[in-house]
């Protein structure tokens, strides 16, 4: 392998990781501040590549579909979490794991009536269309370098909403320690809401962000959510920074696994999560108590 | 009071049972079959769920697993033997039981969940990308196993009928295995490591291995529902292996009350019910079944014992509580 092929695949690896990241990202904030885990979240991955499909086609603009893709997916979060979610709040795994499969179930069948079950393709705005070109037989497209500088720029808000603000400080506080921040009188529950409708909203963007790059089908939701969750368990769940170690281990163990070992390379991350669970049970960055 | 009562609704659903397939249509023989089946996978899973208190999203692989087993087991033209078919497929799914378990039991609550469910889609990608079987097209079983001594048929599989009563019977062991485990000491160290794992640990019980054993026999009972499923339909594909297929199957604990031995059988017959009537009504049936399971969580968390102790009152729970294990061994 030359160092061009090296470079492309590497930095392939990286935006899959920085995808990854955003999904996972929002379902590790929803578990470590809710404590709810919440399988739907790669059907929000889905509709989001579907509400990117059906809004770009419908006005040909990729930007409003991102825009409104995430602001749908923000509102229905709010809605999901006032009907449902907070009835699970306390309430024991089985109970979160089977109301939220029942979820699945109702938002499948709801993009089955709306989109239909064909599978799309989504054009990237013009400008980022074009690719660069690397050597002479090998190029590589715009679209995913600025993917990947927006994941960036995505992961650095995160990080600075959670380490520098002070809603940040309360987020933190609640994924601490529930009760006694609730003992201190600091008006956590209203901010679960908002973390609920953010996390489903991360998920919808990596859908609609990825939706030029790959194929809008169906079963694309299921994928991800088991790829999030080996991305949580290697990375240790409720840390930030976990799901970036994680996302990016998976990505790069994805990527060149496809390119050195094609026969075995779907099983590959899963090798890689039952070596870290033999290392360090509770993730890389996990903590003791789960 | 409550212990005649038991009887006699046992006595009753057994007389169901065996006059069923005399008296209806073979659609739906082959319908009870197929309940009994799936009941069987879900009073498997609830040795895990209910009693070890470990919700694991990945029965339905041991469950493919056995089914593929037996089509793997089977020549193209020619039927496979049950007794080396059999014990193939149970051998497969608890072989795959102990791997998954032993490293999966190193996590707790919901990493538990995260990492079968993981492990889970390992194997269904393993036969949904690769060759075996018909990739993810799956593949046909030609013939029903042949279960034969020395060339005498003993039974003929082929017929719904004897197909039934053969389930019924595979049904009829599992309850009889499931209670004697719970009964045990090994049952009641399980449920006291599901109530409280760490004064079961400071007693002295060994947790890990407990809920592995626990893990792998329902691991492998799943296998048995598995190839009795690939017998009946004569076909394996990877979905399968899906883990929709083991929610749909906590689903079905979930409304049969998780702490009973045969409970999850009705919640077999509840859900595949639903189904059956909910697929003859509308097309989109999953957006219904959606709605139902989630009224179900919110509205009735012990399933349809909540119903039933609405209906007829309170009965005496025939199975010791744990609690007041623990309690005691505590005092």
């Amino acid at each position: 392998m030359d160092l061009a092929t090296f470079g492309v695949q590497l930095l392939n690896a990286i935006q899959y990781g920085m995808v990854l990241f955003l999904v996972a990202s929002g379902l590790t904030l929803v578990f470590g501040i809710l404590g709810v885990i919440n399988l739907a979240h790669g059907t929000f991955y889905m509709l989001g590549a579907y509400m990117a499909y059906g809004i770009a086609a419908a006005t040909g603009s990729f930007w409003l579909a991102l825009i409104g893709g995430m602001a749908i997916a923000f509102v229905a979060g709010l809605a999901l979490e006032n009907v449902f979610i907070r009835r699970l709040y306390g309430r024991d795994h089985l109970a979160q794991v089977l109301l939220s499969f029942g979820l699945i179930l109702v938002l499948d069948d709801i993009r089955q009536v709306v989109f239909g079950k064909d599978v799309h393709s989504v054009a990237p705005p013009a400008f980022l269309s074009g690719s660069i070109q690397l050597t002479d037989n090998m190029s590589y497209p715009v679209y995913r370098l600025a993917l990947c500088g927006f994941c960036l720029a995505i992961a650095a808000a995160i990080f600075l909403v959670v380490q520098r603000t002070k809603v940040g400080m309360v987020i933190r506080a609640g994924a601490e320690n529930r009760e006694m921040t609730r003992a201190l009188g600091i008006g956590f529950d209203q901010i679960n809401r908002y973390v609920f409708a953010t996390g489903i909203a991360l998920a919808a963007l990596g859908g609609i962000l990825v939706s030029p790059i790959s194929t809008v089908f169906p079963g694309m939701g299921d994928g991800m959510l088991i790829l999030s969750f080996v991305v949580i368990v290697v990375g240790g769940i409720g840390s930030i920074a976990g799901a970036a170690i994680g996302a990016l281990l998976i990505g790069l163990t994805d990527t060149f696994g496809k390119v050195f070992f094609p026969n075995i390379s779907s099983v590959l991350i899963y090798v890689l999560m039952a070596g870290v669970l033999l290392w360090r049970p509770n993730g890389i960055l996990g903590r003791r108590e789960a | 009071m409550a212990a005649y009562r038991t009887i006699i609704a046992v006595a009753v659903l057994l007389a169901v049972a065996l006059a069923l397939p005399f008296t209806v249509p073979t659609y739906y023989v082959q319908f009870a079959s197929k309940v009994l089946i799936m009941g069987i996978l879900a009073m498997a899973l609830n040795l895990v769920v209910g009693f070890g208190g470990l919700v694991s999203l990945c029965h339905a692989a041991f469950f493919g697993l056995g089914g593929y087993a037996l089509a793997l087991a089977t020549p193209k033209y020619d039927p496979a033997s049950f007794f080396v078919s059999f014990p193939f497929a149970v051998g497969s799914a608890a072989l795959a039981a102990l791997i998954i378990g032993a490293l999966a039991l190193r996590t707790r609550g919901v990493y538990f969940i995260m990492v079968t469910l993981a492990f889970g889609e390992m194997l269904f990608f393993l036969f949904h990308d690769t060759a075996i079987a018909g990739g993810s097209d799956g593949t046909f079983i030609n013939y029903k196993p042949e279960v034969a001594i020395a060339g005498t048929m003993l039974l003929d599989l082929d017929r719904p009928l004897v197909f039934y009563f053969a389930v019924l019977t595979c049904l009829l062991a599992t309850i009889a295995l499931l209670t004697m485990l719970v009964r045990s000491p090994f049952g009641h160290a399980l449920a006291a490591a599901r109530d409280n794992e760490r004064r079961a640990r400071s007693l002295g019980f060994p947790i890990f291995r407990l809920r592995l054993t626990a893990f792998v026999i329902s691991g492998a009972i799943a296998g048995v529902a598995g190839y009795l499923a690939a017998a009946q339909f004569g076909y394996v594909a990877p979905q399968m292996l899906g883990w929709h297929l083991s929610a749909t199957v906590l689903v079905m604990v979930l409304i049969g009350g998780l702490r009973s031995v045969a409970g999850p059988l009705i919640g077999a017959f509840v859900l595949l019910g639903l189904e059956e009537v909910l697929k003859t009504a509308t097309e989109y049936w999953k957006l219904i079944e959606g709605l139902v399971v989630i009224a179900i969580v919110l509205a009735l968390p012990d399933g349809m014992r909540h119903l039933l102790i609405a209906a007829f009152g309170p009965a005496n729970d025939d199975t010791p509580t744990v609690t007041s294990v623990a309690e005691a061994k505590h005092v």
